[in-house]
């Protein structure tokens, strides 16, 4: 069995510091490229005057908005349907928006030639708090007139800053529940924008042959095939002659899912010179304008019995999108997968309506792990089940397991329509209060009240829906999300596997041959991952949203089934026996009962290049590809708890113990699982407690810097303590299911009811993310988050 | 990546070669220490200097000494110096506090003191720690060197009193025998700046106070002193309800502002609770030396 | 200005701006990307390289001021392996480092791994690799000043770095792996 946490081998590289980041990557006469970007969030473009900036000796292009207009590549699609500027050509309508473009033959240079550019502006009055931007009088900040004819009339009405109104599940059924319920609790909530900000800020290098043709880009990309449609679109060069590469990624965490005006402009830019243009973002750059996530303005009600049993849930949300609509998800999914609200319970209705608007903020909203918006459903339904807990006077992780879903009612379609493929939540659970000893916890905090110290334990039970999608539901620009694997097998049994799939850090070179090297009984050594690089990888749409296993792990699976299959009639030329009369055992085929007859793939890949006859259905090697169109989501999910300890006075919290129990069906590489987990559960401190990009009412953002964004550090983070039950996938070829999300989805919701726990003698029953000492203290008040 | 833009660059190896440059350059230059302030804001362009003075090499400017009743030290001490001397702990254990919690190890490996207090950052540790010891900066310009308190040296946020051809080359600070001290910090995170911090100093008799000093950072104290608290504290017993009384005072004179780290009421609640958290800390230490003394029969 | 900068005891000599920052010295000038740059502002430590004895944030430090001064980069951890200059300068083949197979006499290649480096990649210390080289950077100059340290002191002695994708769990671990060992190289 070639599963299990063996060593990675992507490590060799990385631990001598011979990694290939993008910014490491270096073409001979190459340039560098600098955005100059919009210092106002709202503005129109009176004049950009780059005559300076052209003078400097080391300049070797200035580019701006009608520059790029004439090569029709001013505007770009998103990757959901909408358009978005990549030199603004008349309006500017975020702070750090993209305004022009300089090459110079060094950084240093192109850096100084921007403060020679001179942009005249006049103001707009921003957009800067979603929930007035569909109040009468608002300024529009898509008005459309400052549209033109360039680019193409945009999909909708741009007169509003209302992009869509989209609801799911029964609203009578959850209103009448709601009418029949002994208790109903309710809450406004936010969740906070926050950035992903992988530690490897995005860039390009893009290469044009004038000669071939050939367009080369590398770029920060977890998707390098669909953004090749996107450059082949913009550019008018055709897919064969553009290669994309993504090279090794320094996290991503859906930061690096869009094509950014940056990439275009770099691709434009050496399409002008004929020669290589490289642009990498600055740390200002990435968390001012790449894609930011979350921004959910929630107002949540849920509705029980007396006796806890949950009766219905239901949700308003205002989603702020900021100016363009970008959010890289499913196309018929405007607000993601956040509809999956009733999380993990077994309720009868439920009911969500979400309406998405325009500010002037950067765009994205889909990102930071969040598994589509799945992130902002779990902490809605957690943060309600702890509410009504208090409510009823009873603890929440008796109500939480008395409102489980049980192993019998699965599959089990929730009353918004997932069909949740496996689970035991119980046992979860369960082992989650083990692990925790969590009885004992209740009565240390108990003891610690009498003496005025306040600890909080805090329970998030969730199930995510990863692994987009089932072609017939979800694609991308009208791509189907099914990914494609191509599985070489050489003479002598060494494989190669090419995936459409791109590691930013989970492992995917070992993981994927070790799936391979499980199917065909070959040494996890002996197989090769080829991924990144469109050239050389099958069609896919990449890593995001945890889909790498479900969906390009299946592919492999696939594959190497039928490599195997091929291997048996291979098998049975050389034994001279009937295919049915083998069988595979031991990572041979054998005749049945005879394991000494055994044969392995590296002598049936020698004998398939060999004067061997052989059978039909071998046309001479035993490759084979695999597209792989999920049937369903997978479904994993866990038990988190927190404890955390409060200084009321000062407001400071430390997070003093993470357990979590998380079930993501059949793990290839525990070790790597683990890895996955460990990063999720530092991001629910990050974001429970400091991550929040914030803005002043001009627009201004105030958290541009790792100065102003916080990110936990080691002294934050505690030692996880892990535990696992494995229910595997009933669909999914190796029964595995998606790991990379789980746990930033799950822990936020963990570390805040920890926190409300501890506050509960003060009447605190919620207080909004991020939990910054200032914060606590003024939910101790009574006061709302940010209050002055 | 940011980047800064062009500057000239001189390098000075004796505080008179400094002096001199200084002098031939006039404010179009400025002095480069450890550069953790300074090359930050020349990358984000806020700042335009057009030569530097690497006074690196003056490597007589870096040291922490003990001697004759008196701490020294060389204002081109690298944070991690001031906590790696023992005698700092000792005399002087606020700047130990305050060193673990100023950015973190590596930026404390380069960093100076002299260029933080330089600096004059509104939010700066080691100011409040000086001010709460009661100390004193050595600043030297071209045939005159002069003595500045402490609590003299800041003039306004980001403003000092070293004048131009001026250089802070020390800070001297007075060995109490017997005296307490603390620092502590409210912050969001480790390393990060403070939401508000204190440091207290103290020297007790007959359980009384016979000196306190208060610095408070971050929290809009003038000179990042708590004057009026201090004042109050001379004479006092150290019960509860005095030191409570302190941090009233203490917060009715803090000035803060509010922003990103939280309101004016939270954090003048802080300089409240922090003088009160800090004066404790410092009185406990006070009477673990005196404990220390009795016992070894001689200070320290 | 002309400067001389031994760098894994290599002398490089360069005549640059005088605002040229140490980590672009080291990776554009010298060719040596394995120290990265990730937030321009001290905050992260992916820049971390020694500068003599001490590790700093090489974005924050100008190259002039490296001046007749030693530095050690991630390149210059493992013994045996040649000055890299060669290896990291231009790919115009972005994907070759797929799959490029190190393995040679050691598990993890045929250089003298630092038992730092062995236990970032015997304890899944690392993901994408970014932060790597500085949290290694640093980790060797805590081992050397305190072969024995406590999880408190590893993961104070890396609080000033972040990293993204461990939730520094398996990195403290690693560092107290490479603790146990004394003798450079050995397993």
């Amino acid at each position: 069995m070639a599963y299990g946490s063996h060593p990675r081998k992507e490590d060799a590289r990385f631990i001598r510091g011979q990694g290939t980041y993008i910014d490491d990557i270096t073409l001979p006469g190459m340039l560098h490229g600098a955005v100059l970007r919009s210092p106002l969030a709202h503005a129109r473009i009176e004049s950009v005057d780059t005559l300076a900036a052209s003078a400097h000796p080391k300049v070797a292009a200035v580019f701006t908005g009608a520059d790029l207009r004439q090569r029709g590549m001013a505007w770009m699609p998103t990757l959901f349907g909408d358009t978005q500027a990549v030199l603004a050509t008349d309006k500017v309508v975020f702070q750090g928006q993209e305004v022009a473009f300089v090459v110079a033959t060094d950084r240093y240079a192109a850096r100084d030639a921007l403060e020679l550019i001179d942009v005249e502006y006049e103001p707009l009055p921003p957009v800067m708090d979603a929930r007035k931007a569909l109040d009468a009088g608002t300024s529009v900040v898509r008005d459309g007139v400052s549209w033109g004819d360039d680019p193409p009339e945009p999909p909708r009405n741009l007169r509003t800053n209302r992009i869509f109104d989209w609801s799911a599940g029964d609203a009578a059924a959850t209103d009448a529940a709601f009418a029949a319920a002994d208790v109903v609790v309710s809450c406004d909530m936010s969740y906070p924008r926050s950035h992903p900000a992988p530690l490897e800020t995005c860039g390009a290098l893009a290469s044009f042959d004038p000669t071939t043709g050939r367009l080369t880009v590398w770029a920060t990309s977890q998707a390098p095939h669909a953004h090749r449609v996107i450059y082949a679109g913009l550019t008018g060069i055709p897919e064969h002659k553009i290669r994309v590469v993504s090279p090794d990624l320094g996290g991503g965490f859906g930061a690096k899912v869009p094509v950014y005006p940056g990439y275009v402009c770099a691709i434009a830019a050496s399409m002008a010179t004929g020669r290589p243009v490289k642009w990498v973002e600055d740390r200002s750059e990435s968390l001012m304008s790449t894609t930011f996530a979350r921004d959910y303005h929630m107002h949540g009600e849920i509705a029980a019995t007396s006796s806890g049993r949950i009766l219905a849930l239901r949700a308003r949300v205002l989603a702020d999108h900021g100016a363009f609509n970008a959010a890289a998800q499913p196309s018929k999914y405007p607000a993601g997968f956040f509809s999956i609200f009733t999380g993990s319970y077994d309720i009868a209705a439920a009911y969500c309506e979400v309406t998405g608007v325009h500010t002037n903020k950067a765009p994205g909203g889909v990102a930071y792990s969040c598994s589509f918006r799945i992130t902002e459903a779990v902490y809605l339904v957690e943060r309600l089940t702890d509410m009504l807990a208090r409510r009823l006077s009873m603890d929440p992780a008796s109500l939480r397991m008395q409102n489980l879903l049980r192993p019998s009612q699965f599959p089990h379609v929730s009353p918004t329509g997932w069909e949740y493929d496996s689970g035991d939540y119980p046992r979860a659970l369960s082992m989650a209060l083990s692990l925790a000893g969590y009885a004992d916890l209740r009565r240390e905090q108990a003891e610690r009240r009498t003496r005025g110290e306040y600890m909080g334990i805090g329970i998030s039970f969730f199930t995510e829906a990863v692994g987009a999608g089932p072609r017939a539901h979800m694609d991308i620009m009208g791509l189907g999300m099914a990914d494609g694997a191509d599985l070489r097998i050489h003479p002598s049994g060494k494989a190669v596997l090419s995936i459409s799939v791109q590691t930013q850090g989970q492992g995917h070179e070992t993981t994927f041959a070790q799936i391979v090297a499980s199917e065909l009984g070959l040494s996890v050594d002996d197989v090769e991952v080829v991924h990144g690089d469109t050239d050389r990888t099958p069609f896919g749409l990449g890593t995001y949203g945890s889909r790498s296993t479900p969906v390009s792990g299946a592919a492999a699976a696939v594959a190497a089934r039928r490599v195997r299959e091929r291997a048996r009639l291979v098998a049975a030329a050389l034994l001279e026996v009937s295919s049915d009369d083998l069988e595979w055992a031991d990572g041979k085929w054998q005749v049945r009962g005879d394991p000494d007859s055994g044969v392995g793939i590296a002598s049936l890949a020698r004998a398939a290049h060999s004067s061997l006859e052989l059978p039909p259905g071998v046309d001479g090697h035993l490759d084979a590809s695999a597209v792989y169109n999920p049937p369903n989501l997978t479904f994993p999910f866990g038990a988190y708890i927190c404890v955390s300890d409060v200084d009321v006075l000062t407001g400071e919290v430390r997070v003093r113990r993470l357990i979590a129990v998380d079930d993501c069906g059949v793990r290839i590489n525990p070790m790597i699982v683990e890895g996955q987990i460990h990063r999720g559960l530092a991001d629910g401190i990050g974001i429970a407690l400091m991550q929040a990009i914030t803005f002043d009412s001009s627009g201004n953002c105030l958290s541009g810097s790792f100065m102003d964004y916080l990110l936990p550090t080691a002294l934050e983070c505690p030692s996880p303590e892990l535990g696992a039950t494995v229910t595997p996938s009933p669909h999914h070829p190796i029964g595995a299911k998606g790991i990379g999300e789980s746990a930033t989805v799950g822990s936020p919701a963990a570390v805040v009811n920890s926190v409300v726990d501890a506050l509960a003698p003060f009447g605190v029953t919620h207080a909004d993310m991020p939990l910054t000492p200032a914060n606590v203290w003024l939910a101790i008040q009574g006061r709302p988050a940010g209050d002055t | 990546m940011q980047v800064p833009a062009q500057v000239e660059y001189e390098r000075a190896r004796s505080v008179e070669q400094a002096l001199d440059l200084l002098a031939r350059y006039g404010p179009a230059a400025r002095i480069l220490a450890g550069g953790h302030s300074l090359i930050p804001m020349m990358k984000l362009r806020l700042v335009h200097p057009e030569v530097l003075i690497d006074i690196n090499p003056i490597t007589s400017l870096r040291y922490v000494e003990l001697a004759g009743g008196t701490l020294r030290i060389g204002a081109l001490a690298r944070h991690a110096d001031l906590l790696a001397a023992r005698e700092t702990g000792r005399h002087f254990t606020i700047l130990h506090d305050a060193e673990r919690v100023i950015a973190d190890p590596v930026v404390r490996n380069w960093g100076t003191v002299g260029g933080s207090l330089c600096q004059a950052d509104p939010s700066e540790d080691l100011s409040a720690a000086f001010a709460a010891l009661k100390g004193s900066m050595i600043i030297q310009g071209r045939g005159e060197t002069r003595e500045v308190s402490a609590r003299e040296f800041h003039t306004g946020p980001y403003e000092t009193v070293v004048g131009p051809g001026e250089m802070l080359t020390e800070i001297r600070l007075p060995v109490q025998p017997g005296s307490g001290s603390a620092y502590l910090k409210v912050s969001r995170r480790a390393g990060d700046w403070p939401v508000g911090a204190a440091g207290a100093a103290v020297l007790l008799d007959n359980g009384r106070f016979a000196d306190a000093g208060i610095g408070l950072t971050a929290l809009g104290a003038t000179h990042f002193v708590a004057a009026e608290a201090e004042e109050f504290l001379l004479g006092k017993s150290t019960d509860d309800d005095i030191l409570a009384r302190a941090g009233e005072i203490a917060a009715e004179h803090a000035h803060p502002v509010s922003d990103q780290r939280g309101p004016v009421d939270y954090k003048r609640h802080l300089a409240r609770e922090l003088t009160i958290r800090v004066l404790r800390a410092a009185i406990a230490r006070a009477r673990q030396t005196r404990a220390h003394e009795r016992t070894q029969g001689a200070p320290p | 200005m002309k400067i001389t900068v031994t760098v894994n005891a290599v002398d490089h000599t360069r005549d640059v701006e005088p605002r040229l920052l140490l980590i672009h010295f080291l990776r554009d000038e010298l060719g040596l990307t394995g120290s990265h740059w990730g937030c321009d502002t001290s905050n992260c430590g992916a820049c971390v390289v020694w500068l003599d004895e001490t590790p700093v944030k090489s974005c924050t430090v100008l190259a002039v001021m490296a001046d007749g001064h030693r530095v050690t980069t991630v390149e210059g951890l493992a013994s045996g392996s040649q000055d890299s200059a060669s290896q990291h300068g231009a790919s115009q083949d972005g994907a070759s480092q797929h799959g490029a197979s190190q393995h040679g006499a050691s598990p993890y290649g045929a250089d003298v791994l630092d038992p730092v480096q062995e236990a970032f990649a015997e304890c899944h210390g690392l993901q994408c690799g970014f932060c790597t080289p500085g949290m290694m950077m640093t980790a060797r100059w805590l081992l050397d000043n305190n072969p024995a340290p406590t999880e408190a002191e590893v993961r104070e002695a890396i609080s000033g770095q972040v990293c993204r994708c461990t939730g520094y769990e398996n990195i403290v671990k690693s560092i107290l792996r490479a603790s146990s060992r004394t003798i450079p190289g050995g397993s």
